[in-house]
């Protein structure tokens, strides 16, 4: 069972607004790191939103995932500034890597791969964020040596 | 808890306060620590720099962490005042000596000065530094220079003295006056007149009205509203306070992308201290206007950026855009009365206010007046961001300012605006950047994105990335834009893959054209102009993928081959053992094969082999 605690306490926080569906959202993802079901029902029954409209805003940005993460996520920018310089290279070369497609977690739980359409940092590119932190300037070869920093922490 | 500042008397006892120390022989050392800069370890050199300060006991000399001075080619950047001694790629091992030589005996370190790739001359000073020198830097400047975190910074070099200005000697329509008479445009994209969006919204009827600026930066490849919230949030705040006072609204919101967490650190700091002093909240610096904001936070959806679709973000909804007959002006947010602008434009009202319409629009063309900020990026040897006055000449920033391609590479094409946007051709280099030249051309100003493209991109492949981006980021609900962009997309795969034929072409356009009349908004009426400008203008490359099955510059994956040749491979193993896909074979010292069937033609053995032997071809 998932502990609801963390989701009521983001309700209160926005007074259980409806307007406020986005932002409790991702306060809420933040808290779970994903969005559990039992947690899309607590927020569709204290808000008295159907659950089908929270499911509409739920798939309709990106930001948010129905899926657990994995320990670290990978997002490559596919902005066209790194487009030009090279990420679609790196994009295949990660993808193979690390044995997965845009969207999925690695076996182990370690990576969850992401793609993401420009991070502004675009004279630095190609960029790869890991969690918070942006890399940039990279090859195929440079994105596997860095991924490999954090296959065991 | 900072005093609150109550009359217009007050900022200026404030200013004069913060600057009465002020020494203009005074050491002080500013650190870029924009998100640039932070790729290449700012932080850690700020670290080194304050304890080596502290070390020499050299606690006179201030250091001033600022945002994004635009050349992120070089970061880290550090520039010491007064002198203005330019440092590039400085690293934390470099302090010591730069405390040692520059600090103390203002020497210049050779290693760290910047080297200009035309003349290989040193340039020790920012300001002659040929893409700073060339620019126009009236809103950049200041990110040069404050401290972003610090409201203190900000009004110690005049800041909110424009809104004192605004609330104290004009009434609200004079502040629409003035920037109608200024020709503001709006920055964002559609280059609307920003006064008429006011003036409409002043006019309607409703007690609450709304002011919103939209920091939804989703153009690929443009980073300015990045760089300006990050490093001076408070002249965005001061321009919505001040639309806020001429329009009469009580209520704001920031529209901010979550992709940018350190600009939303800086925003939402700013307007706590913003509240603070008395900027904002219940009557603002001691008169009857009264006016507050909060943040909305998007949610990661490009179509979030049209202004519809954003406000039905901003109320918790879906971001689906709205039909453009309802007017924002009065039935915007909630269905009130809103002005929506984006970051740079909002940054841009303090400074007319403070020039003076007359001033402001002697810089630009009569039709596009003022600056405007560029992300010059791509294959570019400067890249960065760069403000210019609208109507100079795309050569001008690409070549003076940008110092040409890298590598010595031939230019091909510059995209201009984003997915909205297109790619111009070498002969249109001389063309006057403005709202309108821009648009003539086929491309269009857009938020500002310059991506220079060289010899090795491929035409048809930047046509299909725009169509796949705005494919992937449709909201689906206009059929035309839906599902003509899916089959846009599959004739442009079909062309990258060798199985076009030449009726594709024909196709592509007429499928454009359906785009154009049939989508609702913004998105998808100019989704057809990548491939559009890229027709027009690079026909021959078209041809080429589907008459002789080959793409010129070597990207299309589907029509080239990695081979490794005989003279030149010494059987060295690198590529062999880099390979992701085990593609290669070969023993040590003999030579080497690539197994097409395994390749995956991530290029890795073309960037790791040091003998040139492998070419794609």
């Amino acid at each position: 069972m998932t502990d609801l605690t963390a989701v009521d306490k983001v309700l209160q926080t926005h007074n259980h607004d409806k307007s406020m569906l986005v932002a409790i959202l991702q306060d809420a993802q933040e808290q779970y790191r994903y969005l559990p079901k039992e947690v899309l029902t607590q927020i569709s029954i204290k808000l008295e939103v159907p659950m089908s409209e929270i499911y509409q805003v739920v798939t309709f940005y990106k930001a948010f995932s129905l899926k657990p993460r994995g320990k670290h996520i990978c997002s490559i920018c596919m902005g066209t500034a790194c487009h030009v310089r090279g990420a679609p290279l790196i994009l295949e070369t990660v993808k193979k890597h690390l044995d997965v497609e845009p969207g999925q977690n690695t076996k182990n739980m370690q990576f969850t791969l992401n793609t993401v359409n420009c991070v502004g940092a675009c004279a630095v590119g190609p960029v790869v964020q890991v969690d918070n932190t942006l890399y940039g300037n990279l090859t195929s070869m440079k994105s596997i040596q860095l991924l490999k920093k954090f296959e065991k922490d | 808890m900072a005093k609150k500042i109550n009359s217009w008397n007050d900022l200026k006892a404030l200013y004069k306060e913060l600057n009465k120390d002020l020494d203009p022989k005074s050491q002080w050392i500013a650190i870029c620590e924009g998100t640039g800069c932070r790729v290449y370890g700012c932080l850690d050199v700020s670290k080194a720099l304050e304890g080596e300060l502290n070390k020499q006991n050299l606690t006179k000399v201030k250091i001033v962490h600022t945002g994004c001075h635009g050349f992120c080619e070089r970061g880290t950047l550090m520039v010491i005042h007064p002198e203005g001694i330019f440092y590039s790629r400085v690293k934390p091992e470099d302090v010591k000596e730069i405390v040692e030589k520059t600090v103390k005996n203002h020497e210049i370190i050779d290693r760290l000065v910047y080297v200009d790739p035309k003349t290989n001359s040193k340039i020790p000073y920012a300001k002659d530094i040929p893409f700073y020198k060339f620019q126009k830097r009236v809103l950049l400047s200041r990110n040069e220079e404050i401290n972003p975190t610090l409201i203190t910074d900000y009004i110690a070099h005049g800041g909110y003295n424009s809104l004192a200005k605004a609330l104290f000697e004009m009434a609200p329509d004079q502040v629409i006056k003035e920037v109608k008479d200024a020709g503001l445009r709006g920055r964002g994209g559609g280059g609307f007149l920003a006064a008429r969006k006011w003036e409409s919204s002043r006019k309607a009827e409703g007690d609450v009205k709304y002011i919103i600026c939209n920091a939804d930066e989703g153009d690929p490849g443009a980073y300015m509203d990045r760089s300006i919230i990050e490093g001076n949030p408070h002249s965005v705040l001061e321009g919505m306070i001040i639309g806020a006072y001429a329009v009469g609204s009580s209520n704001g919101y920031i529209y901010i992308r979550h992709e940018y967490p350190l600009a939303m650190h800086h925003i939402t700091e700013a307007i706590k201290q913003a509240r603070e002093y008395g900027f904002l909240g219940e009557n603002v610096l001691g008169s009857d206007f009264s006016f507050d904001l909060k943040i909305s936070r998007g949610g990661g959806a490009f179509v979030a950026g049209e202004s519809s679709a954003l406000i039905q973000s901003i109320e918790g909804k879906v971001a689906e855009p709205k039909a453009k007959y309802v007017h924002m002006a009065e039935h915007g947010l909630y269905s009130k009365p809103t002005v929506l602008n984006n970051v740079e434009t909002w940054a841009n009202v303090p400074l007319i206010i403070d020039m003076g319409s007359k001033k402001y629009s002697e810089i630009g063309t009569k039709t596009s007046t003022g600056t405007k900020i560029f992300s010059l990026v791509g294959k570019i040897n400067n890249t960065g961001l760069v403000e210019v006055p609208m109507g100079i000449s795309l050569r001008q920033i690409i070549f003076d300012i940008g110092g040409g391609i890298k590598n010595n590479k031939k230019f091909k094409a510059v995209q201009t605006g984003g997915p909205s946007g297109g790619v111009l051709p070498e002969k249109l280099l001389d063309l006057p950047v403005d709202f309108d030249r821009l648009t003539e051309a086929g491309s269009m100003m857009g938020s500002g994105g310059m991506i220079v493209m060289d010899e090795d991109n491929c035409m048809v492949d930047v046509a299909k990335y725009f169509i796949a981006f705005l494919q992937e980021e449709s909201c689906g609900k206009c059929v035309p834009c839906r599902e003509g962009l899916k089959q846009m997309l599959e004739i442009l795969e079909k062309i990258c893959s060798g199985k076009g034929e030449m009726s594709d072409l024909d196709t592509l356009n007429d499928l454009s054209q359906l785009l154009t009349d049939g989508s609702l908004c913004g998105l998808g009426n100019s989704a057809a102009n990548p491939v559009l400008s890229s027709l027009q203008y690079f026909r021959d490359e078209y041809e080429t993928h589907i008459k002789d099955k080959k793409c010129p510059a070597k990207v299309c994956k589907a029509l080239i081959k990695y081979r490794i040749i005989e003279d030149k491979c010494t059987g060295c193993h690198l590529c062999l053992k880099n390979c992701p896909s085990h593609a290669i074979t070969g023993q040590v010292k003999k030579l080497h094969t690539i197994h097409d069937d395994k390749c995956i033609k991530c290029g890795i053995c073309y960037d790791v082999c040091k003998f040139d032997a492998v070419i794609k071809e």
